[in-house]
């Protein structure tokens, strides 16, 4: 219940920044679209394994969407969906061969393969741009011309409307039996086994969902920036979706997008006023979260109880 | 004659020098409620574990309802209808104690819900049941993890129980549960099984419940089968007074 409300009211500051603080838009769709992403890694740290490649989605579907949009002009909804999918593959591709592995094997053979992309998409600089990246026009949403505020706007909705229905969704994953199986591979793969379960089915089915999470978050993150370059898959964006995983605790699908709230506002800020120093900002914030809420922002929500009513 | 469920042949297993199963010739018949006692090292899990997939056997067979299922994987043989309990109870120490019997319960269901809350798409009832049956119903909302031994051990039963298996092989299932608790436990577990036409395996330490429980024994003696019959028969057998009870 409780939780339902802090939905509710993410909800509500989301809009209310919307409107009445236009600049913030952009770090709120930002935020939202880091918080899927995020997601995507949270799903897999409830199996007790810790992707640092998982950017790496994110930016597959990135590079598919300025791709297309440079080729066809297609529509933003389009772009979204087709980049997604592309992601979906990848992840569902690779997942058949990592989801092999286990613990520090799992969490490297990710890295590495994101590297490899990284360094592919680095390389092809007649193709990609290089380490400049490519740029795209703003495309139509559902066949709408905006200009830019309209488009913000309701690439904003859009956005929320996103993660709104993602988090819902990973949250039923959770709470179904392939999602608590996925959950038991943390503490009793083998147990799994002789109940007749396939521990690497479970595992794979739920490293595709975060591929598609993960591909969502960055197909609408490329279509708010106009740009994607190879940063969006370096290993170190990689780390910073742990990095908010962790700071937003995987008890529930809402740490993600409490977690790249507060990770993208302090950074935001910290960059504003201490310029140079706000990785040492993030990096004291996410030390107090771990002293004084080892399970992230969620593992202190959940501790708070509305009162029982008579 | 009952349809014969559980057959071995010639089944060999060694770990270094050490024999840990001996050219095992055995045959288990439906219905049948077996308990299998020896000392500690005379091989009863190692042959438990080649029946259940968990070691391959370096020569010999096993058959279940007439399928060579030697060499399977745990997860193939629990398919065909399989289930253990195990001498230290595996759980899913973070899930509650219910919840570990939903993940167990919605092993028997192929197609499920990816978005489907796991308490519709399973046999919730049967889950009920099977908590009520081994007297974990009032302590379903706890992490398995926070459960006293004897109650983590009766976790791991029901946890094989519900998948309704066709052979249920119990290892040591009464070790940490209380001796006031035993036997009301092995009466309930027993009466269970028959209700549902479940074969039984059980190794056992307590001879009490072997011979109140069993309707056969069979007794490991260094890798081999050295008496195996009805309960007053085997313990009476001079050989297993002297190397397995300690008379």
């Amino acid at each position: 219940m409780f939780i339902r409300l802090v939905t509710v009211a993410l909800i509500i500051l989301t809009v209310i920044i919307a409107h009445s603080f236009p600049w913030l838009k952009t770090p709120v769709i930002f935020s939202l679209c880091n918080g899927l992403a995020v997601l995507g890694v949270i799903v897999l740290i409830r199996a007790g394994q810790v992707s640092f490649g998982h950017a790496m989605y994110s930016c597959a579907a990135g590079y598919t969407v300025v791709f297309l949009a440079r080729a066809y002009q297609l529509d933003g909804l389009l772009l979204i969906g087709l980049a997604t999918m592309v992601a979906t593959a990848f992840s569902a591709l690779l997942g058949l061969f990592i989801v092999r592995y286990r613990g520090i094997f799992f969490g490297m053979l990710n890295l590495a393969f994101s590297m490899v992309l990284y360094s592919i998409i680095s390389k092809f600089t007649t193709v990609t741009g290089g380490t400049d990246g490519l740029s795209f026009s703003r495309p139509q949403l559902a066949g709408f011309i905006l200009e830019r505020d309209a488009f913000e706007t309701a690439l904003l909705y859009m956005v929320l409307a996103c993660a709104l229905i993602c988090g819902l969704l990973a949250q039923r994953y959770f709470e179904s039996a392939p999602g608590q199986a996925l959950g038991a591979i943390k503490t009793n793969e083998t147990r799994l086994e002789y109940l007749g379960i396939s521990a690497k089915h479970v595992f794979w089915m739920g490293y595709l969902f975060s591929g598609f999470l993960a591909g969502l978050g960055g197909s609408l993150f490329a279509i708010a920036q106009g740009l994607v370059t190879p940063e969006a898959g370096y290993w170190v964006r990689s780390g910073e979706f742990v990095f908010i995983a962790i700071l937003g605790g995987s008890g529930h699908a809402i740490g993600a997008y409490l977690g790249a709230f507060i990770f993208e506002f302090v950074r935001f800020y910290a960059a504003a006023l201490l310029t140079g120093a706000w990785q040492i900002t993030l990096g004291i914030v996410l030390i107090v979260i771990i002293f004084l809420a080892p399970e992230g922002l969620v593992g202190m929500l959940t501790r708070f109880r509305l009162p029982a009513r008579r | 004659m009952n349809q014969i469920l559980l057959k071995t042949t010639g089944l060999s297993l060694s770990f270094g020098g050490v024999t840990a199963c001996d050219g095992i010739d055995f045959e288990l018949a439906e219905g049948e409620r077996l308990a299998i006692v020896g000392q500690n090292g005379a091989g009863k899990t190692t042959f438990v574990n080649i029946c259940t997939g968990y070691l391959k056997p370096s020569a010999g067979q096993v058959f279940f309802d007439g399928e060579d299922i030697t060499g399977l994987s745990p997860r193939k043989i629990t398919r065909r209808g399989v289930a253990r309990s195990f001498q230290i109870p595996q759980l899913f120490a973070e899930h509650t104690v219910r919840e570990c019997l939903l993940i167990a319960a919605s092993a028997r269901r192929d197609n499920l819900g990816f978005f489907q809350s796991i308490d519709r798409s399973v046999d919730v009832v049967s889950v009920d049941e099977t908590l009520k049956l081994v007297q974990l119903a009032e302590r379903s909302h706890l992490q398995a993890r926070l459960l006293p031994e004897g109650q983590r051990k009766l976790l791991d039963v029901a946890m094989a129980l519900v998948l309704n298996p066709r052979l249920l092989i119990m290892d040591e299932a009464t070790s940490g549960v209380s001796s006031e608790e035993k036997h009301g436990l092995m009466e309930t577990l027993m009466q269970a099984l028959s209700e549902r036409n479940v074969t039984s395996i059980f190794v056992e330490h307590d001879f009490e419940i072997v011979e109140r429980y069993a309707t056969r024994i069979a007794a490991w003696i260094a890798g081999k089968i050295a008496a195996d019959g009805p309960p007053k028969q085997v313990l009476e057998d001079p050989e297993v007074i002297r190397n397995v009870i300690g008379g």
